[in-house]
């Protein structure tokens, strides 16, 4: 792969509506080559209109789309170069597997030896040797997903999309095919953009994610980027297992911070009564008002000054039950306010410089 | 193999509903059908073979198999464009239009047949534009080909309607994505969807034709070896009290609509088990 950092995917200031409905406001992307994209966003948030606007599927109704350089708002689908996996997969399914994988190779009128060495070659990268010969409707749900991805890339597109490609498949297929997607397309080395409503799908696969909602780029970064250091109140209270506190100024350690706040469980720390604590003068009480058995992990929800957060316990620590009361330190929140969010920590871990008082 | 049902269902009554099932069958379809066997099996074998190949009788056959294939033939490319129109675009009077399909099934042929022959006879409307160029349609396999058209059309349509309304958008558009064209996209994608319910028409249409008679003895003009159907045989000997003739004729009709049934019940079961998976 060449380490070129140009923008190979660009749109600069599309917008898109249905009817009434601002499906993208004044969308601007960079997408560079050779990156795994992930398109993150809650339904309805037109992730999926970037994506068909970006296929030929949709027209834009202003703005532009380039891809490698190239205008591509008034080409065909069938000439923009692009590979699609859609969430239904859409095969065939009066063809084979071998049949469907070969179809876009016969389209372009390829030499029949080319194409029977290129098909295979295909089936044994996606690991269905010996099927074939088998319809889609003989195949698993993960089968059908490495079909339908075998058929996207096997006319050698620049650009793979892929249109929530796990949705159909039950949870432990779906990470175990998470990751022989990413190292696939790492071995192809094609730019991919991945539509998904799953930040943990987003957050694990891509290089970069762009946060979609109500039709706006919310923000865009690495993953860490975007967990650790949310910009919007959409993205501190999108990604994570979020509480929402009113008045976060109440809780000690966040004097004098108006407004509300995002915490997120992994930020907050449960003690137990009998349990020694570490920065006693910077914990809350609160009561425990529910358990949840998670398997790896003891999830709780507090009621902590009229407010409910959610908080987790290891397996391995003393039980708590409900009802109990336990004191709680928060070490860190996301700040809010109409239109951003800021890291804010206890502050205990910056001396008294922030307290106001 | 068991009497089972397939899976529990909410509904009892399978003991009922399996028996009213076999009475009608029985009572409709396959006791009369049994008849004519018995009817025909009066003549000896020899005899049965000497009436059911004269050489008026097989001039009769060819009449009406060439003219039912020619029209399912045409049913099956009109059908399949008048469904596509119906299912794909909005248009006004369309409800009227889907509504209009059916009337085929609800028309007396013997109407149809009158109505075709005025059109078609070389002073008619439409008889008189294909006068100019030396074609005649009435009393001509042409007049009788254009009579069963009318009374397949229903078939091809009906069949094709439903299996056209269910593919997915998505499966054009990955077509399209994979670099195809328009054309190829309906020949290489959407056809292999629905040739099973292009079978079943043509075959339901085709069987259909075979034995239709009212709409085609008004425009056949009936002349021995030339446009003459079997049912109308069939219908001349049983004016001739000659019973056994005529259930012999129909028991060869009644194979030949057979086979033509067996052919797509293979075929859809064929399909089916693409479909589903099994197998």
């Amino acid at each position: 792969m060449s380490e070129k950092k140009e923008s190979y995917v660009e749109l600069k200031n599309v917008n898109k509506s249905f009817g009434g409905f601002e499906a993208s406001k004044d969308i601007n992307i960079n997408i560079k080559k050779g990156h795994l994209v992930a398109l993150l966003g809650p339904s309805g948030s037109g992730k999926t209109t970037i994506l068909k606007m970006l296929a030929g599927l949709e027209n834009a109704d202003s703005g532009d789309i380039y891809i490698a350089g190239t205008r591509v708002n008034d080409v065909k689908p069938k000439d923009r170069g692009i590979g699609l996996v859609f969430q239904s997969y859409a095969l065939f399914r009066y063809k084979t597997v071998y049949e469907n994988i070969a179809f876009g190779l016969k389209i372009e009128k390829r030499d029949k030896n080319y194409i029977k060495k290129r098909v295979n070659e295909l089936i044994e990268l996606v690991g269905l040797k010996g099927m074939e010969k088998r319809y889609p409707r003989q195949l698993s749900g993960g089968q059908r997903q490495r079909v339908a991805f075998a058929r996207a890339i096997a006319t050698q597109p620049q650009l793979l999309l892929l249109d929530e490609p796990f949705a159909a498949i039950d949870t432990k297929v779906r990470k175990e095919l998470r990751g022989w997607l990413r190292e696939l397309i790492n071995e192809v080395g094609i730019t991919s953009i991945v539509v998904t409503h799953d930040q943990e799908e987003a957050l694990e696969l891509a290089d970069e994610i762009i946060l979609t909602n109500h039709g706006k780029v919310e923000q865009t970064g690495t993953p860490s980027d975007i967990y650790n250091n949310p910009k919007t109140p959409f993205a501190a209270a999108f990604l994570g297992d979020n509480s929402v506190i009113e008045n976060i100024s109440e809780f000690k350690g966040f004097e004098g911070i108006p407004g509300k706040a995002v915490i997120r469980p992994e930020f907050v720390n449960v003690y137990a009564q009998d349990e020694s604590i570490e920065h006693a003068a910077s914990v809350d009480d609160a009561v425990v008002s529910k358990v949840v058995f998670k398997g790896n992990i003891i999830e709780l929800k507090l009621n902590i000054k009229g407010s409910e957060i959610t908080a987790y316990r290891n397996v391995g620590q003393k039980q708590v039950i409900q009802g109990e009361n336990v004191k709680v330190f928060i070490r860190k929140v996301f700040e809010i306010d109409d239109t951003k969010a800021s890291s804010r920590e206890n502050s205990i871990y910056s001396g008294n410089d922030s307290i106001v008082i | 193999m068991r009497f089972t049902r397939k899976n529990k269902s909410v509904i009892p009554g399978f003991g009922l509903s399996f028996g009213i099932t076999m009475a009608i069958l029985g009572f409709i379809v396959i006791i009369p059908l049994c008849s004519l066997v018995v009817y025909s099996s009066k003549m000896s074998f020899a005899g049965f073979i000497e009436t059911v190949t004269k050489p008026r009788m097989l001039a009769s056959y060819r009449v009406s198999f060439t003219t039912a294939f020619y029209a399912s033939f045409v049913n099956l490319v009109m059908g399949t464009v008048l469904a596509w129109v119906l299912v794909r675009y909005d248009f006004p009077f369309k409800r009227f239009m889907d509504g209009i399909i059916e009337l085929p099934f609800a028309l007396p042929t013997a109407v149809a047949g009158i109505a075709l022959t005025h059109l078609t006879v070389s002073d008619g409307w439409v008889g008189r534009l294909f006068a100019h160029f030396g074609i005649k349609i009435a009393y001509t396999r042409l007049g009788i080909t254009t009579a069963l058209i009318f009374i397949g059309i229903p078939f091809v349509v009906r069949s094709v309607q439903p299996v056209l309304e269910k593919i997915d958008k998505e499966y054009e558009q990955a077509a399209q994505m994979l670099g195809a064209s328009g054309a190829q996209t309906f020949f290489k994608v959407i056809l292999p969807e629905i040739v099973p319910s292009l079978v079943a028409g043509f075959t339901m249409a085709f069987a259909r034709c075979l034995g239709e008679y009212g709409s085609v003895v008004f425009i056949a003009g009936n002349t021995p070896y030339e446009t003459e159907i079997t049912p109308l045989l069939i219908m001349s000997k049983l004016q001739e009290y000659d019973y056994a003739s005529a259930t012999s004729i129909a028991l060869v009709m009644l194979v030949a609509a057979f086979l033509i049934l067996l052919i797509n019940a293979v075929i859809q079961s064929r399909s089916s088990k693409i479909i589903s998976g099994i197998g």
